[in-house]
C-alpha cells in the first residue's frame, strides 16, 4: 500500500506527463504482480465493489475525530472530497501497517457480508495504522471515484514502457471484460495471444475537434465526409457465434439492445463494426433524449423498443474473418464494409452515407443543414487513415455545428467537488416568465479558473439564503448558456431539457432584464425539439 | 450582524471595531480619527486614518507601506490610557510584531486579536494568551481539516525539494506572501544549497526587517541585470501575484511551489497548478484555535473571517456564548496576497 500510495502522491505532485510516466514505471517495477493488476484495474475504473457504506465511514470518522457530524459534513462541503476530508479529520496514527495494495483489497472484499460493527472494526484499525496517503488512498478504494490526475492514457504508456511492449497492443490488452479476479497480471499482459477473449473489443479511435476551416486540411480529393450521429459510439462484435456490443465507455451493453441480437447468426465470425447506436424510426433519427430515456430502464419493454427502437449506423469495419484490418487504410476498410452490410442485409444496419464533394464550401453547406438531419456536424477523415487507437490528432476530425444559445440569470450556486473544491462552480440558471424568473438548467463549465474566483468572491458577498452547500443568490450576473439540442421535459418546471449545457461567456454587458424569456426557450423547443 | 448590545466594550461598526468611551477602532477599515493596528497586512492597515498606534516592531513595515502617516508605536505589554480606557498590546505570533490588543474599561476586558497563531516561528514574538471576558478571533483555517506540521518539518520538505530541483538543474520558484511568510520561509531555507533570489516586493520587507536588526540570509533581488542562466539551481522567493505572471517566465528550466495553509486541500493544489504545495501557514490550525479560545478563558467569543457561521455554530454548542460578526478582514487568501498593488512586480 505504502508503494501504491506513494505513486498517488507523485502523480498529485506533478503536471509533468513524462514525470508521470516516470513514476508509474517506477512503480510497476517494484510491485508483485497482485500489485499491478490491482493498480492496471483501478487507474482503468475497474475499482473493487463497495462494501461499506460512505454514510457511516463519516460517523466513525467524525467520533474518531472527536468532532459532531455535521461539522465533519461542514467539512466535506469545503474539502469537496469524501476520501480526503476523512483521511484529513483523523487523528495522526498509532501503529503503521505493513500491507499491500492487493492486501487491502482483500481486507475490503471480505466485509461484503459482514454486520456493521465489524466493519467498523476493521476500517478503524486500518486508519489507525495509516499516515495520510495510505489513508486517503484506502478510503478511495472504498469509495471509488479515483481521479488521480493520471488519465489510462499514461498508465498505458507506462506500462507499455515497463513490459516493452507497443502501447496499442496494451491498449487493446486492456480492453474488455477482465476484473482482477478472473485474470492474472501474466495473462491479461504477457499472454501469447490476447486475443483469447473473443468478447474484447478494439479501442476506439477518437476524433479532435476541428477548429480552423476545412481549407487548411488540403486537397478535397484526400477526405472522406461523413455525417456526425447523435448517438452512443459503439462497436458489434460477432466471434465464434457470439454477439458482443460495446459503448465507447468500454462498457458491455449487448443486453441492451436485443435489435441487434440477430446479428450474432447473420454477420460472419470475425466481424468487428464501428458504428453510431442510433433511435431511428420511420426512416429518421430520433432524438439522442429518447436513447437516454431507454438507457436509464432496468428492463428493455416491448413500449421501449416500440417507442425508441435502435439502428447501428455503421462507420467503419475493424475486423473481417478474424482478421484484424485497423492498419490498413480507410478507403479499403470502407469497400469493405459497404461489402459486408450489402452482402448481410439487416434493417439495423446502415451505412453512414458519405458525402460527395468536390470543393470545401459545399462540406460547409452540408454542415449548415446538420440540424436538419438531426446529426451534429460532420466527420471528416481522411482517406488513407489507419485506425488508431485513442483521441489522436492529424487523420480525423469533428467538425460540429455551433451551438444554441441563450442568455440566463444565475440564481443559485453551489461548490464544486476535486479541483473545484471550495470554489462556487456549479450555477442553477433561470429565464424570465412575465415578472418571475423560472430555473430552467444547471452549468458547471465553460468558464476560466479567473472566472470562477470572480463569480465565487461574488456568491460569498451576494448570498440570499443557504441551503446546505446551496446558496441562492442575487439576481445579477447573466451568462449566454450553449446547448446541443432542447427537449420537452415534465420533470423541469420550465417544461424544457438541454443537452450538454454550458456556459459560453459571462455576458457582464447585459443587465438582467436582457436575460431571455421561457417563451424564447418554447419556441427553440418547437423549432429543434 | 448582531449588535448583542449598545453597552458592548467593542462594537462592530461600519467603519471597523469600535471602542465607544475611547473613540479609537482596532485595525478599521473605513478611515478614522484614531486606529489601533495589530498588523502590517493590508486588510487589517490601511490609508487614510489621522492617527495610528502600532506594537514598536509591527511599525517600521506599517510605515514603508502607507508612507507618510501619523504613527506612533507601544512596546508589547506597555499600558496606554485613553479616556479611562487601559489599552495594551501583545504578541500574536502572525508575523513580526502583529498583536492582540488587549481593552480594559471599568474592570471588563476585552482582547481582539487579530490574524494569530501559536507555533513560535522564531520571527514572530510568540504568542502570549491574554486572559478576557471576551475574545474576537479570525477563524480562517477553522474546520477539523486544517492540521498544521511543525514548521521544521515542512522546512525540510520545502529544502529537500530545493535540493532535488538543483540536482536536475532547475530554479525553485516558491511563493509567499511578502510581509511575515517570505521571511518565515527565508529563515527556514538552507542556504548551502544555493543562492536565494527575491522578488522585489519580498526584498523590499527584507531591508525594512534588516535595517529592524532582524537577522535574514543572504538574499538577491533580481534585476534585469542578472543574466537568466544565474537561476537555474537556486531559489526564487516571490509573493503569489507573481505567479505565472511574465516576471516569472524569465526562470526556467522551472519548478514552482506555493507555501500556503491552503495547500492542505488537493482541490486547490490541483487547481493551482503548481508541482508542490507546501502547507505553512501564520493562522491557528483547527487544534491551536480550540486551545487558544479556551487559555483566554473568554465566556463570549466573537468570530471574524474564515468559516465564521460554522465556527460560531460550533462554539455555540460547546456552550461559549459565541456570535459572528461581520468584516473585512480577508485572512489568507489564496489567490491574492498583501502586497499593496504598486509594490507589484516592480523589477524585471
Amino acid at each position: 500500500m505504502k508503494n501504491f500510495a506513494e505513486l498517488f502522491t507523485q502523480l498529485d505532485q506533478t503536471t509533468k506527463t513524462l514525470k508521470k510516466v516516470a513514476a508509474l514505471v517506477d512503480f510497476f517495477e517494484r510491485a508483485n504482480d497482485e500489485d499491478r493488476l490491482w493498480a492496471i484495474a483501478i487507474l482503468s475504473h475497474r475499482r473493487p465493489k463497495r462494501t461499506v457504506k460512505t454514510s457511516l465511514m463519516r460517523v466513525w470518522a467524525a467520533e474518531l475525530a472527536g468532532v459532531p457530524l455535521w461539522l465533519f459534513e461542514e467539512s466535506y462541503h469545503v474539502v469537496g472530497d469524501l476520501a480526503e476530508t476523512i483521511a484529513l479529520v483523523l487523528p495522526p496514527p498509532t501503529t503503521r501497517h505493513d500491507a499491500s495494495l492487493s492486501d487491502w483489497i482483500a481486507v475490503i472484499k471480505s466485509l461484503e457480508k459482514q454486520e456493521d460493527a465489524l466493519k467498523k472494526e476493521v476500517v478503524v484499525k486500518a486508519w489507525e495504522g495509516m499516515a495520510y496517503p495510505e489513508r486517503f488512498v484506502f478510503n478511495k478504494l472504498i469509495t471509488g471515484g479515483f481521479r488521480v490526475g493520471v488519465s489510462q492514457k499514461l498508465m498505458m504508456r507506462a506500462l507499455a514502457q515497463f513490459e516493452g511492449q507497443e502501447e496499442n497492443s496494451i491498449a487493446h490488452r486492456l480492453m474488455g471484460n477482465w476484473t482482477p479476479d478472473n485474470t492474472t497480471y501474466e495473462e491479461l499482459i504477457r499472454s501469447e495471444n490476447p486475443l483469447d477473449d473473443v468478447s474484447r473489443p478494439y479501442p476506439f479511435y477518437l476524433a479532435y475537434a476541428l477548429e480552423s476551416e476545412p481549407a487548411t486540411l488540403g486537397d478535397p480529393a484526400n477526405w472522406q465526409v461523413e455525417r456526425k450521429w447523435d448517438g452512443i459510439r459503439g462497436q458489434v462484435i460477432v466471434r465464434e457465434g457470439n454477439l458482443f456490443v460495446w459503448s465507447r465507455g468500454e462498457e458491455l451493453v449487448t443486453d441492451k439492445f436485443p435489435e441487434y441480437h440477430h446479428l450474432a447468426d447473420l454477420l460472419p465470425d470475425g466481424t468487428v463494426i464501428d458504428g453510431e447506436i442510433l433511435p431511428y424510426k420511420a426512416g429518421q433519427p430520433l432524438t439522442f433524449n429518447v436513447l437516454q430515456t431507454r438507457i436509464g430502464r432496468k428492463n428493455v419493454t416491448k413500449k421501449i423498443l416500440e417507442s425508441a427502437p435502435v439502428v447501428l449506423m455503421c462507420y467503419d469495419l475493424l475486423e473481417l474473418e478474424g482478421e484484424d484490418l485497423r492498419t490498413r487504410p480507410l478507403q479499403q476498410r470502407r469497400k469493405l464494409l459497404e461489402k459486408v452490410v450489402k452482402e448481410n442485409p439487416s434493417e439495423v444496419l446502415l451505412l453512414s452515407e458519405v458525402i460527395q464533394f468536390s470543393e470545401w464550401e459545399q462540406t460547409a453547406e452540408e454542415r449548415a443543414n446538420s440540424r436538419q438531419h438531426l446529426s451534429e456536424g460532420l466527420m471528416i477523415k481522411k482517406l488513407d487513415s489507419s485506425y488508431r487507437s485513442g483521441r489522436k490528432k492529424g487523420d480525423w476530425w469533428k467538425w460540429k455545428i455551433d451551438p444554441l444559445t441563450i442568455d440566463a440569470v444565475m440564481i443559485y450556486a453551489q461548490q464544486g467537488h476535486g479541483r473545484r473544491a471550495n470554489l462556487y462552480t456549479d450555477y442553477t440558471f433561470a429565464v424570465w416568465n412575465d415578472e418571475e424568473l423560472v430555473p430552467f438548467t444547471k452549468a458547471y463549465s465553460g468558464l476560466t479558473d479567473k472566472e470562477f474566483n470572480k463569480i465565487t468572491a461574488w456568491v460569498r458577498k451576494n448570498t440570499k439564503e443557504r441551503f446546505g452547500p446551496v446558496r441562492s443568490v442575487k439576481p445579477e450576473l447573466v451568462f449566454e448558456i450553449a446547448f446541443e439540442g432542447i427537449n420537452a421535459s415534465s420533470r423541469h418546471k420550465s417544461g424544457v431539457a438541454l443537452r450538454f449545457p454550458r456556459m459560453l461567456r459571462w455576458r457582464t454587458d447585459k443587465k438582467i432584464e436582457e436575460a431571455n424569456t421561457l417563451a424564447d426557450l418554447k419556441s427553440m423547443l418547437e423549432l429543434y425539439g | 450582524m448582531k449588535h448583542k448590545s449598545s453597552t458592548d466594550l467593542l462594537q462592530f461598526t461600519p467603519k471597523g471595531i469600535w471602542c465607544p468611551p475611547a473613540d479609537v477602532y482596532i485595525d478599521p477599515w473605513r478611515p478614522v480619527k484614531k486606529a489601533m493596528i495589530t498588523h502590517g497586512h493590508a486588510d487589517h492597515s490601511r490609508y487614510g486614518h489621522r492617527s495610528y498606534l502600532a506594537s514598536t516592531t509591527a511599525g517600521p513595515a506599517i510605515k514603508y507601506r502607507l508612507g507618510d502617516i501619523n504613527l506612533q508605536t507601544i512596546n508589547f505589554g506597555e499600558k496606554i490610557n485613553v479616556n479611562g480606557v487601559q489599552f495594551s498590546f501583545h504578541p500574536a505570533g502572525h508575523i513580526l510584531g502583529s498583536a492582540q490588543i488587549r481593552v480594559e474599561h471599568k474592570g471588563e476586558v476585552w482582547v481582539a486579536s487579530g490574524d494569530y497563531k501559536l507555533e513560535d516561528d522564531g520571527l514572530a514574538e510568540a504568542f502570549e494568551p491574554v486572559k478576557c471576558h471576551t475574545f474576537i478571533t479570525e477563524s480562517t483555517f477553522g474546520l477539523p481539516v486544517y492540521d498544521w506540521q511543525p514548521q521544521e518539518a515542512v522546512f525540510a520538505d520545502i529544502n529537500d525539494w530545493w535540493r532535488k530541483n538543483a540536482a536536475e538543474g532547475k530554479v525553485s520558484f516558491i511563493t509567499g506572501y511578502s510581509l511575515g511568510k517570505a521571511q518565515r520561509i527565508l529563515q527556514g531555507l538552507d542556504s548551502s544549497i544555493g543562492k536565494i533570489y527575491t522578488h522585489g516586493a519580498v526584498e523590499n520587507i527584507n531591508e525594512v526587517m534588516r535595517l529592524q536588526g532582524i537577522p535574514l540570509p543572504d538574499t538577491i533581488r533580481v534585476t534585469g541585470d542578472i543574466s537568466s542562466k544565474d537561476y537555474p539551481t537556486n531559489l526564487v522567493l516571490a509573493p503569489p501575484s507573481a505567479l505565472n505572471s511574465a516576471w516569472m517566465k524569465k526562470f526556467k528550466p522551472i519548478s514552482i511551489a506555493i507555501a500556503s495553509g491552503w495547500m492542505t486541500l488537493r482541490g486547490a493544489r490541483r487547481r493551482k497548478a503548481v508541482e508542490r504545495g507546501f502547507v505553512l501557514s501564520d493562522h491557528v490550525d483547527w487544534k491551536d484555535l480550540n486551545k487558544a479560545i479556551e487559555a483566554t478563558e473568554a465566556s463570549r467569543v466573537i468570530v471574524t473571517h474564515g468559516y465564521t457561521s460554522i465556527y460560531t455554530k460550533y462554539l455555540l454548542e460547546l456552550g461559549l456564548d459565541a456570535e459572528a460578526a461581520q468584516t473585512e478582514f480577508t485572512g489568507e487568501s489564496i489567490d491574492e496576497d498583501d502586497t499593496p498593488s504598486d509594490e507589484k512586480d516592480t523589477t524585471l
